[in-house]
This record gives structure tokens, sequence and C-alpha cells, in this order.
């Protein structure tokens, strides 16, 4: 390095950190990693851990207890980690423990020198005892850059993170030239991961060239996809790479204020930043003379209050601004007037996380993952219907079946798979046949759908897409800012006929009006909001006609789930006499005995909640759902079932 | 909204106080207005019209333009949250698993809309858009512990067990009382 103060200064933390992560690990005490991020929290993460602690203290095994970030996958929180070299065992991961298994697992690991097999997910390392999780579909078609730390080390703890090589490529881009950093991340073809994938190093370089004495870097988390969750689980799980992304930028453009504008909903993750920035601060990493060196650099970490049009650049600034969110014409772009005027880049969580390691390893390295447009990984949150749900990163290009099939199990419960909602609500429905489409930005924007932040929603022959659509533009309808009339009542109009259709009150030109409306309201629409709210809307209509046309023409919803068009019915044939679960379970008391003392519902007061088929035995698998309801046959309450209950809800 | 009460003049009036002791920590720019807002919410569990216009009068801008910006926002609240805050969690993954059913399962036990507080304000309940707990759909949020895969039935148990809460604490502040008496 040129500049021998900043080379000794992070040494010294380099050094320093690496002996306190040692030293923690020299002393021959097992090391128990517990994911602790919002998702595993909510599978109880919280009394596992305490349960943990407990048995621990009562079997008198001293143990260094680590709450790390979420390593993706959801479906088998809470997860929990030993690591015991002693015991001869490589890492153990081990999932679905709730306290009580973590009791077990505790008292036979420590006690017996026994594994618990059946709770293993795999481990860590090769190894001939226990099967390595590498061996498993998800391990090896996952590719980790971004996600690459995420639950293996403490978010709270900055040293860990040094330790495994971080900040480094702060120090190192910080020891050349602005102007190279930019090069190195313009020739790597960095996209904005925020889902429009314009090219990150040119953003940074039109903010550079901007004439102004102050500019400004703001990290966008305000994820407000619903269902997209990744930008929430990286600041939970590696703060530090998105800070140490966010400082890069700010040196490459010559910027002396950061902000990370996070979502209020995510507590946990603004806590988490807001520790992480103090840390960084008293290591010198962020704030005045970072490392030594004149670049200062004040970070702050602003919250978000709620409004999805906020993750709009123009937006967003505003609500910075103390305003509300509304989107406002570009040009000018805000990096070259932005927030309070100044020159300003927005880039997204995932973006600014992929800085780092494109720095540290050099730009032919990034292009060597992903495809030739879009190089890197994409990270997706797979949600819905699919067996193994969680946070996936893969190298772009890689197939929607691979993603689905190979590495989130495919369709739980032998169910046919009908369709994927990419992108989120300003995303589209994709049918089976582009299952083998590759997934980059430029051929989901072919398809009709768009990369958006990175949430799909897979759906199985049970979902509507006439509802799905419903649900999608009633989401943007309330989310939509108001400023454009298109936007405002364009996308109102949709609801209403939407509305309509999902009740069985279509009406045949409703499909043509909507087509119309659909792409007027994209060209009449100033954000990204209204010119891709029609997006659902346009794909379904396109991919799934005859379900529209089965819904207006045979008041029928052929995925039996629009709850205007579905009945449930009792099968007599199949009933069995006596038994009362889906009498006990019915919230409304819909449900009365036959003379026969078989079951059957009383449809005027039915509900449509559907518990009563969740709880009948599988061995009588009694009640059934049709559409049109009429199809449902009518049994009378018999008067001797004594007087109704007072109250009809 | 009948169901929604009015705070009384002393709450109102208590909140107020509390807010002038607060604004000093907070710059006197525009920009401070939603950090502040955030901040009053966190305090109070909601938004009051006075409130609001101690605000507009510290940051000198009208009252009309706090309420604007406060309402374009779906974080902030104008009346006071029940004892148990529950959220029904609606994005897409949870419509797609019924979050729906369970949002109308405790309207139709409470018999409030979302967005409302029963009249003994011991409950509210609220829709929210995702709270990113995806993989375990459908989600409701109950005094901010997060319970992944709803079913209308476990709505039932929750109200069971908030039942047998209160019921506790009744009993034990019962048994307290004739205790303080033998103390003294």
């Amino acid at each position: 390095m040129a500049n021998k103060t900043l080379e000794a200064r992070f040494r010294g933390l380099r050094r320093e950190a690496e002996r306190r992560v040692q030293e923690r690990q020299r002393e021959g005490v097992p090391t128990i990693s517990i994911v602790m991020s919002t998702c595993a929290l909510a599978s109880g993460a919280a009394e596992t851990r305490d349960a943990i602690k407990e048995t621990l203290e009562r079997i008198k095994v001293p143990a260094r207890i680590v709450p790390v970030g979420c390593m993706g996958h959801c479906y088998a929180e809470p997860l929990v980690v030993i690591d015991h070299p002693a015991s001869g065992f490589p890492p153990i991961c081990y999932h679905r423990i709730d306290a009580g298994i973590a009791r077990v697992v505790i008292r036979s690991f420590f006690e017996d020198g026994d594994p618990s097999f059946e709770y293993v997910l795999g481990a860590l390392e090769e190894n001939d005892l226990v099967p390595p999780v590498t061996q498993f579909p998800r391990f090896n078609l996952e590719e980790r850059v971004v996600m690459e730390l995420c639950g293996r080390i403490d978010p709270g703890d900055i040293q860990e993170y040094i330790a495994r090589g971080g900040y480094a490529a702060l120090a190192r881009a910080l020891d050349g030239e602005p102007e190279s950093v930019i090069d190195t991340i313009e020739r790597s073809g960095l996209r904005g991961r925020g889902g429009a994938g314009f090219p990150t190093g040119r953003k940074w370089r039109l903010a550079r060239s901007a004439r102004s004495e102050r500019k400004v870097v703001i990290c966008n988390a305000d994820e407000g996809d619903p269902g997209a969750y990744m930008d929430r689980t990286i600041l939970e799980s590696n703060p530090h790479q998105v800070l140490e992304g966010l400082a890069i930028a700010a040196y490459a453009v010559g910027a002396d204020e950061a902000l990370v504008y996070v979502r209020a909903e995510y507590p946990l993750a603004v806590k988490t930043v807001q520790k992480a920035v103090r840390d960084a601060e008293a290591c010198s990493l962020l704030g005045r003379g970072v490392l030594g060196t004149a670049f200062d650099l004040k970070v702050s970490v602003f919250q978000g209050s709620g409004a999805f049009v906020c993750g709009e650049e123009t937006a967003l600034i505003q609500s910075v601004e103390g305003r509300r969110g509304m989107p406002r014409h570009r040009p000018p772009y805000p990096v070259e007037k932005g927030l309070w005027g100044r020159p300003t880049v927005v880039n997204n969580v995932k973006t600014l996380a992929s800085v780092p390691p494109i720095v540290s390893k050099g730009a032919d390295w990034f292009r060597t993952i992903g495809t030739e447009n879009s190089p890197g990984t994409a990270i997706f949150s797979v949600v819905g219907n699919v067996k193994h749900p969680g946070l996936v990163e893969v190298p772009m290009g890689t197939s929607l079946r691979k993603l689905i099939f190979d590495v989130c199990g495919g369709i739980p419960g032998k169910k046919a798979f009908k369709a994927v909602q990419i992108g989120g609500p300003s995303g589209g429905c994709l049918p089976e046949r582009f299952l083998d489409t590759p997934i980059d930005f430029d051929s989901l924007a072919q398809a009709g759908a768009m990369m958006g932040s990175g949430g799909m929603v897979v759906m199985d022959q049970d979902s509507c897409m006439v509802d799905v659509a419903r649900y999608f533009v009633d989401f943007t309808q309330k989310e939509s800012c108001g400023k454009c009339t298109f936007c405002r009542i364009g996308t109102r109009h949709l609801l209403v006929m939407l509305d309509r259709i999902t009740k069985g009150e279509g009406r045949e030109e409703d499909l043509e009006i909507m087509e119309t409306l659909s792409h007027d309201i994209k060209a009449g629409s100033l954000c990204g909001l209204g010119k891709t709210a029609p997006n659902p809307v346009i794909t379904s209509l396109r991919y799934f006609r005859e379900e529209y046309e089965a819904h207006i023409r045979e008041r029928r919803c052929p995925a039996l789930k629009c709850r205007a068009l579905v009945a449930f019915y009792i099968d007599l044939e199949r009933c069995a006499r006596g038994c009362d679960a889906c009498v006990g379970c019915c919230p409304v008391e819909a449900i009365f005995t036959t003379k026969g003392r078989k079951k059957a519902i009383d449809q005027q007061r039915c509900v449509k909640c559907g518990e009563c088929m969740v709880a009948c035995p599988p061995e009588y698998n009694a009640v059934f759902k049709v559409s049109p309801p009429e199809r449902a046959p009518v049994i009378e309450r018999p008067p001797e079932n004594g007087p109704a209950p007072a109250g009809n809800p | 909204m009948n169901s929604v009460p009015t705070q009384t003049e002393t709450e109102e009036r208590e909140m107020i106080e509390a807010i002038e002791a607060m604004l000093p920590r907070f710059a006197k720019h525009r920009s401070a207005l939603i950090p502040i807002l955030q901040a009053v919410q966190q305090e109070h569990g909601y938004l009051s019209g006075g409130a609001m216009e101690r605000v507009a009068e510290y940051l000198e801008i009208s009252p009309s333009e706090v309420y604007g910006v406060a309402t374009f926002y779906n974080q902030f609240r104008f009346h006071p949250p029940g004892r148990h805050q529950i959220k029904v969690c609606l994005g897409t993954a949870c419509h797609v698993a019924g979050g729906d059913i369970i949002l109308e399962n405790f309207e139709r036990k409470l018999g409030i809309r979302a967005g409302e507080t029963t009249p003994d304000r011991e409950y509210s309940v609220e829709r929210v858009a995702c709270v990113g707990c995806c993989a375990l759909a459908p989600v409701a949020i109950v005094d901010g512990t997060v319970l992944g895969h709803m079913q209308p039935s476990r709505v039932e148990g929750l109200f069971v067990q908030f039942q047998v809460e209160r019921e506790r604490e009744e009993r034990e502040k019962a048994e307290r009382e004739p205790g303080g008496e033998q103390d003294a």
C-alpha cells in the first residue's frame, strides 16, 4: 500500500480482531451458534436459546453461545450449530430445534457423546461421520457472494467481520484513487439490485462528475414488497458488509455523508445497523478521518415509515426531507440534484453488499459469475407453495425450474405447479412454460415480469390467478401516492373490475377494458409504482385468460379459491358417525348434526374459512369444496337441534 | 368509528407535557418531522391532534402539513391502541396461505374492524403489509411476538389464553389486597 498510516492502521485493526476471535476459540470451549434473525425468533429461537443455556448450566458444561444471523434456510428454523472440535465431530447444524428438542440434543451431545442424528441437518465441513450439507442440492446450486457470511458470524460483533477479511476492500479502495474504484465497478458490470438493473458504475460516475461541494450516498433498505425480505436479512445478519460497500461508494463519488434508510417495520434490522455504525465509528472505519486518511463519512440511520412508494428514489428523498413521499419527475436525476439539492447516489442493500467482494477479488472474478449482461448473483426469497422456502443466492441465469424444484424442493403435497409471481406487486405471474427461462434482468422483462427486488411467490394448483391479480392491484392501489391520475384512478378502476369478477359479477367487456386500461396506466404514470402496477393483470390475462372467463361466464372459480364462488359441504357417505372434529373448530357454529348423526354445514352461516376441511381426520376426508356454490347439496338444519345461537356474526 | 374511545383531557395534557420535554432533543428543522412523529408514537402509541399541533408549532410549519405527512405513511396511527395489539400480516405469501381469513376471525371475535380498538381498550386489530416472515405464512403479530403458521382455531386459542391471564391477574390482585391489610 502506498499510504503508510492507512496500511499500519488497518493491519493493526485486523491483527487485533484475529487475536480476539482466536482467543475465544482457543479456550477449548464449545461454540453454540443460534440463528436469531426475525424469522428464527418467530419460530421460537429465543426459547431455544434459553433452553440451551439452562441445560448447559445444569450439566455444568461451559460454552460460548453466539447469536448469528439468518442462513436463508427459513423452513428449518430454529437452527442451531454446535462446534466442538474436542468432541471429534465437525461443526454440526441442527434444524427445527424447539426448546424441548434443544434440551435433549444438548444433553445427549455433551453427556453421552451422541450427536442425535435425527435432528441433524448436516455437517458444515467434509468428514466421515455426519453427511455434510455441501452434498445437498441447495448448497450445491447456491453460490454465495453477498450472503457468504450470513449466519456464520455474529452481526453484533465487528471483530468477527474484520477477522474474516472484512473492511479490507475499504482499505484497498482508500489506498487508490476514487476513479479507479469506479473503473473496477464499471468493469465488473454490476447492475442495481433494487430491481431496475441500472449499471452501478455509471451511476457513480455521474455522481462523481456532478459539480457540488457536498454529496450524499443513501443505502435503500425500504423493502416494501410483500413477499421479499432479503434486505432485512442481510442487514440483520451481516450489516458491516453493507456499511463497507456504503463507505466505498461514498469515497468513490466524493460524498461526506451517508444514510441508511430502513423500514421501521424491521426493528431488529434498525437496531443491528445502528450498532454496526457505532462500532465501525469506534474502529475508525467510519466517521472523521477514516483509517487515518482525509476521507470523512458521517453515517446516520433513517427509519422509513411504511410507504411502498418510498422505495422509489425520488420519493425516498422527499420522505427524508420530512415530506410526503411523492416521486417527482426525472431529470434532474438524484445523482445531479437529490437530497437537499445535493448530488445523491441511492443504491440498494444488495448492490452495496456486492461491492466489497468486487473490490477485493476484482472485476474479472465477478464477471465469471452469472451471465454476460447480468453478472453476479441474484438473491431471491422463495416463498409460497414450496417445500423449502427461504432465501437463496444463485448465479444470474439459473433457470426458474432449477431454483424452484432443485434448490427449494418443489411443490409440497403432491400438488401441481401453477405459476410463479416474480418481482412483488410490480412483477408478473409466469406459467409453467416459462420455467426454463434463465433468471436475469433482460429475460424476465421479455416474459412480461421483472426482477424487482427478488421476491418470488410460488403458487400451486389451489391458487386462483384472478384472486392473485386482485390482491396485487389492491396493494398498489392502496400504496399509490395519488400524484398521477392514471395511477390513482386507473388502479382503482382495475380493482373494482377485479373485485366484481372474483365475486362472480364480472361482465364480458371487463377483460377488454382491463387490458386497455392497464397499458394506459403504464404509459400515464410518473414512477415505477404506476408503470408496473398493472403487470400482474397483464400477465395473468395473457397466460391465464381461461380462468377469468370461467369466473365471468360460469360464475365458477376453477382453483376453488374465490370465497364468493365456492361452498363447503360434507359428504354424508364419508362422514363418520359421532366424530365432532369439524363442529369443535367451526368459528361460527355453522356445522350441525343431521338425523343420522352425521354432520352438515349451514350454508347461510358458513364463513368459508376452511377450518373444517383441515380438522376433518384424513381417514374420512369428508369435507369438500365446490364451485359454483349452487353445486353443494342442500341439507336443512333440523328444528330439534334447538334454537340457533343468538347474534349472527 | 364509534368503537374508538376518545381520550380524556388529562391523558392529552400528559401527552403534550411529555412531548414538550422530548422536543429539544431534535433539531428545529423540517427533516426532523418524521423522526419526531416516530418518537411520539413510540412513547404514546399514537399521535393525538394536540400532539401534532405541538410538533407543528415546534418546527414552525402548519398543523395541516404535519397531519398531511403523518397520514401519508402507514406507520402512524391516530387512535389509542389496545392493551393487546394484534397485527395480521397480509403480504403475498400470507395472502396465498389465507391471511385474510385470520384477520376476519380476529375482527369477528372482537366485533371491530381492522384499524379499530375495542371500547374497553383491551384489543386493537390492524392489517400490515408484510413483516418479512413469509416462510411462516400466515403470520400474526400479537403484542410484538410474531406467530407463524396461524390458523383460525389458533385465534380462538389466543383469546382463551388472554382470558386465563386476565383471570389470574385479577385473582392475584384480589389476593394482594387482603394481604396489604394484614401488613397494616
